[in-house]
């Protein structure tokens, strides 16, 4: 029980706790770049979700075979050889996507989250655990990215997943979809993860404080 | 005993000597200074435009107050602060924009610009430039219509006149007002089109020069600022002097010039450094209005010298007393 209680801390440390986007900071270009609107977003979260899940798995099972010196050349080959998959795949079967997303796929290979999770956590950790913290990451990046798309949409199109919403007399703000909605989107839901986990934190604090008056 | 009570020697700690000025005092003599302009435009452009000032100074006050409750933080709506960025938004817009867009804009202002920095004190750019910068890249179509203003004045309806230089030359913005002595009067006195509180350059001027008068702002900032223009527009407009009066009185520039590029916290601290300041918003002013894609450029050239008045700042720094030098 306590060992699917362990892997599930994992899943949600990636989702709240160290969301790469709100509370790590990591890979902001993409957070940026291809969330102007919804589908975007989602396939890009789903993108990363994929390569950095696949990633963790073969970084953990090869990591007692890796030379300390070559890993991260290691790393970046075997993100890149799974890139690759998922650009392939996109093209054949989600043309749309591939075309929109653009070079920001081949990107992948070099997002910071994805090196960093190889680095920090699938190269310590037996196989499982590395799955698990992968799906966290990716699946708090996917939901990062699909929050922004769908504030940049509905502001700045009037839309979401391109279904008008507010009937055709609405006027979007167009500086939503442009760079400048877009880190003003960002820097604001950054200030409001950060805002929940100070009031967290403060909670946890009193709770403890309770506990250690209680018992003394 | 006595002695404890007497008021004749205190002790404390500096300041002893304060100023009677507050932010409170600062603020509404800003707007009492606009008054006059206010008042011309909303008899120029009627209702619309009052409109206009009532969506922009309710959103500021409203943001402000929900902001400051929000933020745990004491509510200084009443220190006019947010009022006169809702007032100066709105004088840079055009007349008859939609009540949400000015609510945007004031949102932009106070919310973005003004408190995530920090709030009053704290903001890097001008908020009012800031929400003015937002609408104009969120609908810009809505932001550069110019509804023809009712002829109760005898002015001139048209496109703004910085438009029509754009677009036509300087020969049609004559000839749209006759001969260049009517379109220097117009510009003067404000029967013109633009943006709702930017018309009437000789209101305008008054204020400036109340506020100077009441040592509130200095005249560096907006001698440098209009000057360079000025200077500028006589060798480059082609037109001479009647290009150069024309460019100084043209758009936003004497209301940026006088009240946005003075704002006590987003321009450098020391004359030298307001001085570089001015310069280089004249500057790009001349260089958006002839070489850039927009007609008019006071709004982003003040922004973009905000950006940099940190660092004019640390150049112009004055020496310590006593610091450095040579040794006797």
């Amino acid at each position: 029980m306590s060992a699917v209680r362990g892997l599930w801390q994992i899943f949600v440390n990636g989702l709240f706790e160290s969301n790469p986007i709100f509370r790590l900071a990591l890979s902001l270009c993409p957070a940026l770049a291809v969330t102007s609107n919804v589908y975007n977003a989602f396939g890009m979260g789903m993108s990363v979700l994929f390569v950095i899940t696949a990633n963790n798995m073969a970084v953990s099972l090869t990591r007692k075979l890796i030379n300390a010196k070559v890993r991260v050349p290691v790393y970046i080959t075997s993100i890149a050889t799974i890139v690759t998959v998922v650009q392939l795949v996109l093209e054949a079967y989600f043309p749309r996507l591939y075309q929109e997303l653009g070079i920001y796929l081949a990107l992948i290979v070099v997002f910071a989250i994805i090196l960093a999770r190889a680095e920090v956590f699938a190269a310590k950790n037996p196989i499982i655990p590395s799955m698990v913290d992968g799906l966290g990451m990716g699946a708090g990046f996917a939901g990062a990215m699909v929050l922004i798309g769908v504030i940049r949409e509905v502001i700045g199109n009037g839309t979401i997943l391109d279904i008008p919403l507010f009937g055709p007399n609405y006027a979007p703000a167009l500086i939503m979809i442009l760079p400048a909605g877009g880190f003003i989107t960002i820097g604001l839901l950054i200030a409001f993860f950060n805002h929940l986990t100070e009031v967290r934190k403060q909670a946890r604090e009193k709770l403890a404080l309770q506990e250690g008056g209680e018992t003394a | 005993m006595e002695t404890l009570n007497d008021n004749r020697l205190i002790v404390s700690a500096s300041p002893h000597v304060r100023s009677q000025e507050t932010v409170a005092s600062i603020m509404w003599t800003v707007v009492a200074a606009l008054i006059p302009a206010v008042l011309f435009s909303i008899w120029q452009f009627g209702v619309k435009a009052a409109l206009v000032y009532a969506f922009c100074i309710g959103g500021a006050v409203g943001c402000e107050y929900a902001i400051q409750k929000l933020r745990g933080v004491e509510v200084t709506i009443d220190d006019g602060s947010a009022f006169l960025t809702g007032l100066l938004m709105a004088m840079c817009l055009p007349p008859g924009l939609p009540w949400f867009m000015c609510l945007f804009g004031a949102v932009m202002a106070i919310a973005v610009a003004k408190h995530t920095m920090g709030g009053l004190g704290y903001n890097v750019f001008n908020p009012a430039h800031v929400g003015r910068a937002a609408l104009l890249a969120s609908w810009p179509v809505a932001m550069t219509s110019w509804t023809t203003m009712p002829s109760v004045l005898d002015g001139v309806t048209s496109a703004t006149p910085l438009g029509i230089l754009k677009q036509q030359g300087f020969e049609q913005v004559v000839a749209v007002f006759g001969n260049s002595g009517n379109l220097l009067q117009a510009m003067f006195f404000g029967t013109r089109n633009g943006s709702i509180g930017e018309t009437s350059t000789v209101l305008l001027l008054l204020g400036g020069l109340f506020l100077i008068y009441r040592g509130i702002i200095n005249w560096h900032v907006p001698v440098s600022m209009i000057g360079t223009v000025g200077i500028l527009a006589f060798f480059i407009s082609g037109q001479g002097v009647t290009g150069a009066l024309f460019h100084m009185m043209a758009g936003g520039l004497v209301i940026g010039a006088f009240f946005m590029a003075t704002d006590m916290v987003t321009i450098p601290i020391t004359v030298k450094g307001q001085v570089i300041f001015g310069v280089g918003a004249g500057l790009l002013v001349m260089l958006i209005r002839t070489v850039g894609g927009y007609p008019e450029g006071v709004c982003y050239s003040i922004l973009l010298m905000n950006c940099v008045t940190p660092m004019i700042d640390r150049f112009v720094q004055p020496k310590r007393f006593g610091v450095g030098g040579e040794r006797a």
